[in-house]
């Protein structure tokens, strides 16, 4: 997971419900427009093992983590 | 109900299989008359018993409705997790095959809600345009705010109890201060907007039901053109009104469905989950005593008490394909149920469901849906009750229950769940 590969997250289908920076606050936020957007310098999630976690709690499945099913 | 712990004896599963545990559940003809959906709740903080072969039947059933017809009963947490993320389920209440729970579905299937019935692309559009208004950060700016409203309505219990009656007294003003705030509702005509809600969510005449929703309407509609009018106010509907409807991005009519949406789901449901959030804990009395030696985990305590009583127990949608799921085949045009709290307690994603622990990982519990109709106020609704339920006990060491626990009840089955009544003292 602290591999350099981002994170990915598809804002077409983001619905701004906020749990990924919920469920993992030092990796996710919520740009102005409620989009979710990763916290500088931690685009590949910088080891957080709360990632996974955000991911699944997404309710639209807009996060995608390197190496983890979805 | 007369002891402080749940029954968990009546909660366990049975383990004779009757013909409903079943997992293939029964398609053309089921061997037993299937489970009627939805059911009056005997405890507040548990789903009926008479929901125990759905528990049994996971991860769906069939079910009969309000209307006579039958309809899936999805009870299985992967299941409803895959469902209610899955496009080919419509929320559109007008479809013939929407599922009728109870008469308010009936009397309100001539046209849609704006969010709650609207599929995408159109809800991602509407969607969108509120998301900026209730993000963590907004959700987080608004809690000074909802301290200050808290902490008002207890000075006025203090002031004029013991008794109080905690319904009136709190649980239903505190949302309902909250969201006036936030869109720019003034909370003076309260009386007229709750009363116009309880119809709309619990009344039992169709067209009861409908007069209630056009009153809210020409309220609402009134209250835009003032809006238009007068350009000084800072609530969500101001912005609605001036960044959207005066350059023609939605008309008049869909800020009206908005507002209306917005207003009452915005107050009835946290009010709901305050009165049956406070009878939970005070039913629970060591897990208030370690909630108030240790506040910080409240947060935890707040989805425990969000997975537990799930009281939007029903989520309705309808099939517009063929789906395949868990060896079944759900056929378009057939109603599908969500019973939240049902799925919150399948065995399989939380250990000893029925029992209430602010040291579980409750995360990922259905009480605010799943999929693009997720729960738009979760954020705010979070912070209301951690701030509603820790200043209570905090400030009302004493708090009780006023009448035996027994006499205290829940509302029907059909509607959103919570307290009619919660007389305290302290």
């Amino acid at each position: 997971m602290h591999s350099g590969t981002p994170i990915g997250i598809d804002t077409d289908v983001c619905i701004g419900a906020g749990q990924c920076a919920l469920a993992a606050p030092g990796v996710f936020t919520q740009d102005d427009d409620g989009f979710s957007s990763l916290l500088p310098g931690r685009e590949d999630g910088g080891g957080d093992p709360m990632v996974r976690e955000a991911a699944r709690a997404c309710p639209v499945g807009a996060i995608t983590v390197p190496g983890a099913a979805r | 109900m007369t002891d402080s712990t749940p029954p968990l004896t009546d909660r366990t599963p049975p383990t004779d299989l009757s013909p409903l545990t079943d997992p293939t559940p029964p398609t053309d003809a089921p061997a037993t008359a299937p489970v009627a959906f939805p059911q009056d709740r005997t405890c507040p903080y548990h789903p009926p018993t008479g929901y125990d072969p759905l528990r049994a039947a996971r991860p769906l059933a069939r079910v009969t409705l309000y209307d006579g017809r039958t309809a899936w009963l999805v009870s299985g947490h992967e299941t409803a997790r895959a469902l209610l993320a899955d496009p080919r389920l419509s929320t559109d209440r007008t479809r013939p095959g929407y599922p009728a729970t109870s008469p308010r579905v009936v009397a309100l299937r001539d046209r849609r809600a704006a969010l709650l019935n609207v599929d995408d692309p159109e809800h991602h559009v509407q969607r969108r345009m509120l998301v900026p208004s209730f993000t963590l950060k907004r959700a987080t700016a608004l809690r000074p705010a909802i301290r200050r409203i808290v902490d008002e309505r207890i000075d006025a219990m203090l002031a004029q109890g013991p008794p109080a009656e905690l319904v009136n007294a709190f649980a239903l003003p505190v949302p309902s201060m909250v969201i006036c705030e936030l869109l720019g509702v003034p909370y003076s005509d309260h009386e007229f907007f709750e009363e116009q809600s309880r119809r709309m969510l619990r009344g039992r005449v169709p067209q009861e039901v409908r007069d209630a929703r056009d009153r809210l309407d020409a309220y609402l509609g009134a209250l835009i053109d003032t809006k238009l009018a007068d350009p000084s106010g800072d609530g969500v509907l101001d912005a609605l009104v001036h960044e959207r409807l005066r350059d023609g991005a939605i008309d008049r009519e869909e800020v009206i469905a908005l507002a209306t949406i917005l207003l009452v789901a915005g107050h009835e449901t946290t009010a709901n989950m305050i009165s049956l959030g406070t009878y939970t804990l005070l039913r629970h009395p060591e897990r208030l005593a370690e909630l108030r030696a240790d506040p910080s985990l409240l947060p935890a305590a707040v989805e425990e008490l969000l997975r537990m009583l799930s009281i939007a127990d029903g989520l309705l949608r309808e099939a517009t394909e063929d789906i395949e799921v868990a060896g079944t085949t759900v056929r378009a045009g057939e109603g599908v149920v969500f019973a939240t709290s049902v799925i919150n307690r399948d065995e399989g994603a939380y250990l000893a469901p029925d029992t209430l622990d602010w040291h579980r990982p409750a995360r990922h519990h259905l009480a605010f849906g799943h999929g693009i109709h997720q729960c738009l106020g979760q954020n705010l609704a979070r912070a209301e009750l951690e701030i509603a339920l820790h200043t209570l006990v905090a400030r009302l060491p004493g708090l009780r229950l006023a009448v035996p626990a027994d006499e205290v009840r829940c509302k029907p089955g059909d509607t959103i769940q919570g307290m009619l009544h919660l007389p305290v003292t302290w």
